[in-house]
């Protein structure tokens, strides 16, 4: 079962990476072949959202059970979320270097992944500044939640401030999708195919993750 | 129970008072930092006239950088001189962080008196709608004071206190100050008051959020 | 006549993962007196501490019954004194200044300065009482902290290492206190000196539990 999981993983990116880099791509206006990033953008980007409630849903249940599994789970998915964050951040500005002339502009969209990085950078500073497990634990659920429930503001604020130069969102406002069937098909095998590498990937770093914290608990 | 809760803040929050009063903990060195941010941003202008839309924006670095010399203060000496324990066996989680919460208000508004006095003197900062203004700093204020006073109890715990503070405090505070920021630059511009309902509201709802999920998460940083 | 008692079941504390005592299962009623000993580092304070709720055990639960009713750790808690060497008292203020304080935290109504007075005279430190704490010497902190303990009557008395630089007045102060509170209540006493475990009539040994 779980070979056919990993070689599924396997063939499916291996068919994205290919069709999306490879398989003509409809003419889109002022985007062109630039649209093709979206294959890997956007999954990126959504597993690290993904990745961060996560770790935040795994904090709450800390909080509760004060089972410590828990927070060895939130703190895996939030180390891939950062890794996954990063590799969003650098594909959308590779994009916005070719597309708005700059790496970085500052755009809504960017000051907001931005964000997601420093609270990642700041809950990994406080993990390594306590010492004892426990405490590192409670605290740094405590700072995921108190950090995670201020994120939603940003959708209020930013489009106050200034205007998004982002190309709408797969599914905008007006709740359609306007993608082209065939990128459509490549792009939901994208997101599948990442996703479950996600998953693969979370399970494997929390079994280690586990296996450490039972190998620094026996050492007495 | 009710005003048993009322009365063991205001002790706690007397308590922070006088202690404050007696040994300047604080308010000395704050006092201090906030002349110097201020002379570098006057020597930074130098003679030049600056746009009053910078100027809040310098205004705002001075409030930020003051707080989170200060805010953190509280909690960080409860666990440096031991006295957190005396604390913890004779009053409630929610009584102390509400006890600490008014004392940070307090100082944070009377460092922002200060800071906004020498700012306006120095920089010849001009402010259009002073009533607005004022309601706008509040406002800012408490949801400063809301968000540090939470990150403040969590530092106290952890090992490099002082470097963490401003590293946790900011993508928890941006939302804010971004907000705060833009609404001051329009109430000093003398907009008039229905013209920032958004902002408003965002404030609002953001002290409402922060100050309740604080009360909420308090015990578990409390405990240890 | 109140009957307090506590009742502990399997107390376990780890720290990062590592066991400092486990198992431990006692149960202590009013009149009892209990010593808690150990090697230096055993954990003993440790144990002090779950027992004041000051902070919880890896697992294990325990409980307060009064008159065999159960109570919340919140009621038991302002009939709770406890002394101990990683609890201080405000340095910026005076003597009397934080009995203030922690007496109207534990209790509803205000208790007077008479009474206030009278347990610093108790432990020999009325005439400094307007003195700031920081002005004390070692063990004139300790039997201030002795005072802070016995405000509101406890019923239970915690004493971490209690003779820790006290006096001869000091020590004989401590003791008196301590036989009558087995009139009174649950004495518990964490310590290794010889003198302490006379005090005491049960032993609880932390080495046996690890």
């Amino acid at each position: 079962m779980n070979r056919i999981y990993e070689y599924s993983v396997f063939i499916i990116i291996a068919l994205v990476i290919f069709a999306g880099i490879v398989l003509p791509i409809p003419d889109i206006p002022a985007l062109g072949d630039k649209a093709r990033v979206l294959y890997f953008h956007v999954p990126m980007s959504w597993i690290s959202v993904v990745a961060f409630t996560m770790s935040l849903w795994y904090a709450v249940r800390y909080l509760r059970t004060k089972n410590i599994d828990y927070d060895i789970k939130s703190f895996s998915a939030s180390q891939l979320g950062f890794l996954f964050c990063i590799l969003a951040t650098a594909t959308g500005s590779l994009w916005a270097k070719f597309n708005w002339g700059s790496f970085w502009n500052w755009d809504p969209r960017q000051t907001s992944i931005f964000i997601l990085l420093m609270i990642y950078g700041a809950y990994f500073a406080l993990r390594s500044a306590i010492d004892s497990e426990e405490q590192k634990a409670r605290l740094s659920s405590v700072y995921a939640i108190v950090a995670g429930i201020t994120m939603p503001f940003f959708i209020f604020i930013m489009p106050r401030l200034v205007e998004t130069l982002h190309p709408d969102p797969i599914i905008n406002n007006s709740g359609k999708i306007n993608m082209d069937t065939s990128m459509l098909i490549i792009f939901l095998t994208s997101l599948l195919g990442f996703t479950m590498l996600f998953f693969w990937v979370l399970n494997m770093k929390t079994r280690l993750e586990f296996i450490k914290y039972k190998i620094s608990s026996n050492s007495d | 129970m009710k005003s048993r809760f009322l009365n063991n803040v205001k002790l706690v929050f007397l308590k922070d008072i006088r202690s404050e009063l007696r040994t300047r903990y604080v308010i000395n060195s704050l006092l201090m930092f906030v002349l110097v941010t201020i002379s570098i941003i006057r020597f930074a202008i130098g003679d030049e006239k600056l746009e009053d839309e910078l100027l809040t924006g310098l205004l705002w670095i001075a409030v930020f950088f003051s707080a989170s010399g200060g805010l953190s203060r509280t909690f960080v000496k409860e666990e440096e001189k031991e006295t957190s324990a005396a604390l913890k066996l004779t009053a409630g989680p929610a009584e102390i962080f509400t006890g600490k919460l008014l004392f940070n208000l307090v100082l944070t508004f009377v460092l922002n008196f200060f800071i906004l006095v020498l700012f306006i003197l120095i920089t010849g900062y001009t402010i259009k709608n002073p009533g607005l203004f004022m309601v706008v700093m509040s406002l800012g204020n408490i949801g400063l004071v809301a968000a540090s006073t939470i990150i403040a109890a969590i530092i106290s715990k952890a090992n490099s206190k002082g470097t963490l503070y401003p590293v946790l405090s900011f993508p928890v505070l941006l939302p804010l100050l971004l907000t705060v920021i833009n609404a001051t630059k329009l109430a000093s511009a003398g907009i008039d008051t229905k013209e920032i309902a958004g902002e408003f509201l965002i404030l609002v709802s953001y002290n409402a959020v922060v100050v309740t999920v604080s009360l909420m998460l308090f015990p578990f940083v409390w405990e240890d | 006549m109140a009957a307090l008692s506590i009742h502990t079941k399997d107390l376990t504390k780890k720290y990062s993962g590592k066991t400092i005592f486990k198992n431990i299962s006692f149960e202590l009623s009013s009149g009892d007196s209990a010593v808690i000993v150990g090697r230096n580092g055993s954990g003993k304070s440790t144990l002090m501490k779950i027992i004041a709720g000051i902070i919880s055990p890896s697992s294990g639960t325990m409980s307060f019954m009064n008159n065999g009713n159960k109570v919340e750790f919140h009621d038991v808690k302002r009939k709770l004194g406890f002394v101990s060497p990683y609890l201080n008292l405000y340095d910026e203020l005076s003597a009397i200044e934080n009995l203030r304080l922690f007496s109207g935290l534990k209790s509803d109504s205000a208790a007077g300065d008479e009474g206030l007075v009278s347990l610093l005279e108790l432990t020999g430190l009325a005439d400094r009482r307007n003195d700031e704490v920081k002005t004390y010497s070692s063990g004139m902190k300790q039997k201030l902290k002795i005072a802070f303990a016995m405000l509101n009557e406890p019923e239970l008395l915690m004493l971490d290492e209690p003779r820790s630089n006290l006096d001869k007045s000091g020590i004989e102060t401590m003791e008196r206190i301590a036989e009558m509170q087995k009139g009174k209540g649950i004495l518990i006493i964490a310590t290794n000196d010889e003198d302490d475990l006379k005090l005491c009539s049960k032993r609880i040994n932390i080495e046996e539990h690890k």
